[in-house]
């Protein structure tokens, strides 16, 4: 039986890298005594697999991985196990069991949204807020995209979804995946050459509210949806 | 915890900001109104190494377990961010508690090797503390050194208040009291310093004079207060049930170069090479109980999560338990999913068994830890491994599958000759001539031999500490010879041969046995930039050459210069247990290529029965 874990990445954790995350669970599982299975051979290695990688210093409310189990508990129990293991900073949000045939979370990723928030002493907030609509309703939105060959003009338009402000934070919905993966820092560099002022990375705090599949209908809705609580 | 001593500018600035957040599983944060006293724990080079460290934890867990007390953690900043500290004037924190180390009442610096040295400089410098004992006032910590390369301290005795000689589990109760009656009665830092120098173990280095003679050698080495004792006894732990071990060690979030748990099954090793300072200082060999082994792994693996246990000994083939506990591991570590890293194990029946139930023989490699090239020189080092035992050992692996095999070997022993060296490469042939007799059908392609070498450093409280090092022109001659030889083989093919740096082992050699004189030379090196000189891509031997220059400081003197056994030696004044008679009859045996028999064959009265525990009394 394969599980969706939803769990929150924040407080002093967002210093800790993608793969070191996925160490974390393994561990972390162990401790909890999860019946996870395992792989074959000398080594066996834990059947688990994480939806969007996140970048070091991002915080989110929104992360997903995948457990292939070999026994389970309810919804609740499972939970409360792993949250008796973790670290200040992390915390399992929900669990799922995810219906037959369902793909891999990192499959179906289809997009993600976010807060971003300004660090103190970069740049004047309120030039960014007062011009976000302006910055969104162009009709083309251009990003130089370096390959390992050539730099190509790209237009990221298609793949904002949406972009707002939500209580003085830039709110954004973006396409996230194998294929069109934008990131929050890609828009923001965009909006920065808008605006006519040089891209600091660390001008901007990223926080990444949830991920998303699309339905059968095409909508965008939690990657939950694919699973039903184990009662 | 939100709170931390870097801001998040700095962390997103600097690489694996996980090594200064502290937050990790299993690490003990306290209510500092609960505590009276407040120790900082330190492996001076950076986290992932740092974290891999058995002592600390064992040292981390036993004093958390002190109610009254808190210990933190703190490693070296890696050079990026010790650039941003130095200069935004940040002080050294630690980990737990992210707050300035020099608030702290201790810092405990662990001496792992000898190219550490500048990173306890760094360390003191960043937590903003004089680097010089003598300058410290009331305020600063006390900063107390310990580990294998206390045993001769006397290098870096200025920068240290007091040095604890031995195993970490025996007096820091009496220390953190004697430091407690202190600060009630309001004595001061000195008043403190005479409390610890009467208690065993325990040496503060501004409590001796040294005089030296006109050819540079020491005239004598005595105490200038009436507090401090003339010798200064290792502290040995006789009985592990009355001690701690930590069932939950602290699990670091980014990879440490030991990622998984390790169960100390013994301490000592009853093998007697003349070479091995371990084998000396950590006399007399005492085993773990089998039992407690057991509940230990399965504790530790369930508090930590780990995918991997190892254990950890010298010598652990000759842990009378390991069958009972391997097999043990192997059925129980089977049903967690839990690997098994096996330590290194001499090549036999037993050992090749086990290795193909925990790992992929395809994979995996043999390991002789040989030393030495030929017979006679291995009698001289009395490592008690014959050309025999080694063509056997590989020969059965062989047969079991097995086509890879390492050699480790040291080049540089006293009395080594050309043949000695030549046999490096003449044992490795005759082992891939055996390999070749199996018939082409029973066997798998091709042997693969890859032997190693480094160099020889003497070390104090050896049979070897009298001995002249090579210096750095000879080892590398010793190893062109080496691999010369290697390229003369009929299956040089199947043959590799590589061998270590020359610089960092001089360096090695001068501090090994140095004196107090090297300390002003350490001390320029550092403010001149040096740090991390264990990291090869970062050690500047020019600042080194013109620090001993201007300090004239002659490194063969120290590396070079066969001593008398008549001379007065800067670590004299430790007693070990192991008596300088002994280790004089070692080095006379050694002259003329005579094997000692080992602890559990013969007692050959080396004098470490005085601790009254151990192998001493058990056969």
């Amino acid at each position: 039986m394969k599980i969706r874990i939803k769990y929150a990445k924040t407080g002093v954790l967002r210093y800790i890298g993608h793969l070191d995350v996925m160490r974390y669970y393994q561990k972390a599982i162990r401790r909890a005594e999860l019946d996870v299975a395992y792989s074959q051979g000398y080594s066996p290695h834990q059947l688990i697999t994480f939806a969007a990688p996140l970048g070091l210093g991002v915080t989110s409310e929104g992360e997903y991985f995948d457990a292939e189990m070999n026994s389970v508990s309810s919804s609740e129990d499972m939970v409360n196990r792993l949250n008796a293991q973790m670290a200040d900073g992390m915390k399992v949000i929900d669990i799922v069991a995810l219906r037959e045939g369902a793909k891999t979370a990192m499959a179906v990723v289809a997009g993600s949204d976010y807060l971003i928030s300004f660090r103190e002493g970069y740049v004047e907030p309120s030039l960014f807020l007062s011009n976000v609509k302006a910055f969104y309703e162009q009709e083309k939105i251009e990003v130089m995209k370096v390959t390992k060959t050539r730099e190509t003009l790209m237009d990221i338009k298609p793949f904002i979804y949406a972009m707002d402000i939500r209580d003085s934070q830039i709110y954004m919905l973006l396409s996230t995946g194998s294929v069109d993966n934008i990131k929050p820092e890609l828009v923001m560099e965009a909006m920065c050459r808008y605006l006519d002022i040089p891209y600091e990375r660390m001008a901007f705090m990223v926080h990444r509210l949830e991920t998303y599949m699309r339905n059968d209908s095409g909508e965008l809705v939690s990657l939950l949806e694919a699973g039903d609580p184990i009662k | 915890m939100e709170r931390l001593a870097l801001s998040d500018e700095i962390l997103m600035q600097v690489e694996k900001p996980a090594r200064y957040i502290g937050n990790e599983v299993n690490s003990v944060v306290k209510d500092l109104a609960d505590v009276d006293v407040r120790f900082c724990m330190c492996f001076p080079d950076v986290y992932e190494i740092g974290m891999s460290h058995l002592g600390i934890q064992i040292l981390y867990d036993m004093l958390n377990r002190m109610p009254d007390v808190w210990c933190e953690r703190v490693y070296s900043p890696w050079p990026d961010l010790d650039t941003i500290m130095r200069k935004q004037a940040i002080p050294l924190f630690a980990l737990e508690s992210q707050d300035p180390i020099k608030d702290f009442d201790f810092l405990g610096i662990t001496l792992q090797y000898e190219m550490c040295y500048t990173n306890i400089l760094q360390i003191i410098d960043l937590a903003q503390v004089p680097l010089l004992s003598v300058n410290r006032s009331d305020d600063d910590p006390i900063i107390i050194g310990g580990g294998p390369c206390s045993y001769n301290p006397e290098p870096i005795a200025d920068f240290f208040d007091l040095f604890y000689i031995g195993e970490g589990e025996m007096v820091y109760r009496e220390l953190i009291d004697a430091y407690k009656e202190n600060r009630a009665k309001q004595g001061s830092r000195r008043d403190f310093l005479e409390m610890a120098a009467e208690i065993e173990g325990i040496y503060v280095p501004q409590f001796y004079d040294v005089a030296y003679q006109e050819d540079g050698t020491l005239a004598s080495f005595t105490p200038n207060n009436p507090h401090a004792k003339e010798r200064i006894r290792k502290q040995v732990v006789t009985d592990f049930s009355k001690v701690t071990y930590p069932e939950k060690p602290v699990v670091p979030y980014i990879k440490a170069t030991q990622d998984r748990v390790t169960l100390e099954i013994m301490r000592g090793c009853i093998r007697g090479c003349r070479f091995c300072q371990a084998g000396a200082i950590y006399r007399p060999t005492r085993e773990k109980d089998v039992e407690e082994m057991k509940r230990l792994a399965v504790a530790m693996i369930r508090n930590t999560g780990h995918e991997e246990i190892t254990l950890s000994s010298l010598s652990s083939s000759d842990y009378s338990g390991l069958p009972e506990l391997t097999e043990f591991l192997i059925t129980e570590m089977g049903k967690l999913k839990v690997n098994i890293a096996l330590p290194s194990l001499r090549i036999d029946s037993f050992s090749l068994d086990v290795m193909q139930r925990v790992q992929d023989i395809k994979k995996s490699s043999l390991t002789f830890a040989a030393e030495a090239g030929s017979e006679r020189l291995r009698r001289v080092i009395n490592k008690g491994l014959t050309e025999d035992m080694i063509r056997e050992g590989a020969m059965k692996a062989f047969q079991g599958g097995w086509n890879k095999v390492k050699f480790y070997f040291m080049v540089g022993h006293p009395t080594e000759t050309e043949d000695d060296l030549k046999g490096i490469a003449e044992l490795c042939e005759k082992i891939a001539e055996d390999y070749y007799t199996i018939p082409k059908d029973q066997r798998i392609g091709k042997v693969s031999i890859t032997a190693s070498s480094s160099f020889f450093v003497p070390k104090p409280f050896t049979p070897f500490q009298w001995a002249s090092m090579n210096t750095e022109q000879e080892f590398l001659e010793k190893a062109r010879i080496v691999k010369g030889h290697f390229l003369e083989m009929k299956n040089r093919k199947s043959l590799t041969y590589r061998y270590h740096d020359a610089d960092l082992t001089i360096m090695e050699g001068i501090f090994a046995r140095g004196d107090r004189r090297l300390a002003p030379a350490i001390l320029q090196a550092y403010q001149n930039g040096c740090m991390f000189d264990a990291w090869h891509e970062m050690f500047r031997q020019e600042i080194w050459n013109q620090a001993f220059a201007d300090h004239q400081i002659d490194i063969d003197f120290y590396t070079h210069r066969e001593r008398s056994t008549e001379e007065l030696l800067p670590w004299d004044f430790i007693d070990i247990g192991v008596s300088k008679h002994f280790l004089i009859s070692e080095w006379e045996r050694a002259q003329r290529a005579e094997i000692t028999p080992n602890c559990k064959q013969q007692c050959s009265g080396c004098g470490a029965a005085c601790f009254g525990g151990g192998i001493c009394y058990e056969r």
